[in-house]
């Protein structure tokens, strides 16, 4: 193997290997910040050993191993030495190898809970979103500090500082280091649910820039729920999370013009759809709905996106299921966002005039202000009814209020067709 | 990035015995740890050539040939379809796979086309569908 084989089969095993050495070592230190210096620690090691002395079988038993020495060093070496350090070195000494997780270990519940343990933690809600977002890619999905500054369009400093800010926090915060159960699960659960669903958010339609999706950091998304599923299998929500982001992700490859310019999803080719990731993604939504009698928020999207999925051709789209859909949708998570998209669906339903009305009332309220899909949504309508000057005004509004630049060249050409005479 | 995963063919495969039960453990807890990380996206098993059959395009000819087929070197019993970050993740999980088969055998790694990886490569009359597509869109 050359030397850059070697780095890369390294990270490989890092990727596979570094979310349940955190979660082991936090369940010995107590502190997710000091179990990521830990683990970093391990990986240096490795990166020094194992060119020269080959990758071991059990890569990850040999990271576990040489983290929890380091452990007892840093925790003797303390300049704080109360008593509890000592204890807590004395204790990881004592467990010895029966706290290693292992690929092959029985106890692989210890394992699994503690990764739902870390999971937890990293999106704690005492942390600013972006924070649980930059924390969960680090520990979870073992993103290096510029992969997830490129991800988001941020500096490398900004996005270390933002992880060191967030270990602070959870450290004096004192979180407690449990898998959250009866009450405060739901909302616990929701904002692991939240951070995920945002990191593909981001890989799907990126917000500002040039490019139009970030496939990676959809796969990573998708990833990680898939993770959460076999970990939580019991928890509806998860499996609608899971079934969103496979069902959208399965329209990748019909979503861009061979120019990159984006393309409709009314528009799109569907024989591009990718079936496999469809055929996933309805399975996930089916254990959804099967495990709770009323469909969440992350259920219901699915459900959406189902329906999409399921037509053949766009004309074969069952709208007023849809229109029902974003009905039940809005009893459990009313946005504005969301009636917008609900007008759309009343207006392949019902026509453009009714969902016009909901339009203007949503553009009355004035939440979406400054939102492009709302003038955008409000052209189609008025292109429609015929009312071409009026819808011409509104997609230039539109590609005004947009950062994305594909996007914005979108809407003016659909702002320049309005002038153009009908054929 | 995808990957598809394949166990090349051996004469125990080709034979249509049924795997020894300790590998099929041994695979299935595999399957379960390749599911577990969000990795695993599709794996089956191929029954032998014997229960197959080729089709052969020689120009406008169509001929089929009844398998089974006799070079086992050509043949393959299973596949998954892998999500990974890249190539070395692919190896990596490929090394912690349980041997298969009793004695030597062999499994390949072949990366999945995505969709910008066409590129200008696209057929013209494919290119020529999405212009029509995109400039629809516009013309709403």
């Amino acid at each position: 193997m050359t030397a850059t084989d070697t780095r890369r089969a390294i990270q490989a095993v890092w990727r596979i290997e570094s979310a349940k050495l955190i979660a082991g070592l936090m369940r010995l230190v107590r502190d997710l910040g000091t179990a990521e210096d830990l683990a970093q620690d391990a990986l240096v090691a490795a990166l020094e050993r194992w060119p020269t002395s080959g990758i071991p079988d059990k890569p990850g038993a040999w990271l576990m191993a040489t983290a929890k020495h380091r452990a007892i060093d840093v925790l003797r070496r303390s300049k704080r030495i109360e008593g509890k350090h000592e204890q807590l070195a004395r204790e990881i000494e004592a467990a010895g190898d029966a706290a290693a997780p292992d690929l092959d270990a029985a106890l692989d519940d210890d394992v699994g809970d503690d990764l739902l343990r870390l999971i937890f933690t990293a999106c704690h809600p005492v942390l600013p979103t972006e924070a649980r977002v930059a924390l969960t890619l680090r520990v979870l999905g073992g993103l290096t500090t510029p992969e997830i500054a490129r991800a988001f369009l941020s500096s490398e400093p900004t996005i270390a500082q933002r992880i060191v800010r967030a270990k602070r926090t959870l450290a004096e915060s004192r979180v407690p280091f449990e898998v959250p159960r009866g009450l405060d699960r739901a909302a616990r659960l929701s904002s692991v649910l939240e951070v995920i669903y945002l990191i593909f958010n981001e890989g799907y339609s990126a917000t500002a820039g040039d490019d139009w999706m970030q496939p990676a950091l959809c796969e990573e998304a998708m990833r990680l729920g898939r993770i959460l599923a076999g970990l939580a299998p019991r928890e509806p929500e998860v499996h609608g999370l899971v079934a969103v982001m496979e069902i959208q992700a399965s329209r990748s490859r019909a979503r861009t013009g061979p120019d990159g310019a984006p393309i409709l999803l009314l528009d799109q080719d569907r024989s591009r759809w990718d079936q496999l990731l469809i055929r996933r993604g309805l399975a996930a939504l089916e254990r959804a709905e099967s495990l709770a009698r009323a469909p969440g928020p992350y259920a219901l999207q699915a459900a959406i996106a189902a329906c999409h999925a399921r037509a053949r051709t766009a004309a074969e789209t069952n709208w007023a299921r849809i229109a029902e859909l974003y009905d039940a949708l809005l009893g459990v998570t009313p946005s504005p966002v969301i009636e917008l998209n609900r007008a759309v669906a009343v207006s392949m339903a019902r026509g453009p005039a009714e969902a016009l009305a909901l339009v203007e009332r949503l553009n009355a309220d004035g939440a979406l202000r400054n939102y492009h899909l709302l003038p955008s949504v409000r052209g189609d309508l008025l292109m429609k009814l015929g009312r071409r000057e009026e819808a011409r005004v509104e997609f230039e509004h539109a590609a005004s209020l947009t950062k994305n630049r594909r996007e914005r060249a979108l809407l003016l050409e659909r702002a320049s067709a309005c002038g153009a005479t009908p054929a | 990035m995808r990957f598809m995963v394949i166990v090349r063919a051996t004469k125990d495969s080709e034979s249509g015995a049924l795997p020894d039960m300790k590998i099929l453990t041994e695979m299935g807890k595999f399957n379960e740890e390749l599911a577990k990380a969000g990795v695993l996206l599709a794996a089956e098993g191929l029954q032998a050539s014997s229960k197959g059959a080729r089709v052969r395009f020689s120009g406008m000819k169509r001929s089929v040939i009844d398998g089974p087929f006799t070079e086992t070197k050509e043949l393959i019993a299973g596949f998954w379809l892998w999500q990974v970050k890249n190539l070395a993740e692919a190896i990596e999980w490929v090394k912690r796979c349980p041997n298969p088969f009793e004695g030597e055998s062999e499994i390949e790694i072949r990366q999945v086309f995505e969709a910008d990886d066409f590129g200008p490569a696209l057929a013209p009359e494919v290119r020529e569908q999405e212009e029509r597509i995109r400039l629809q869109a516009t013309r709403k």
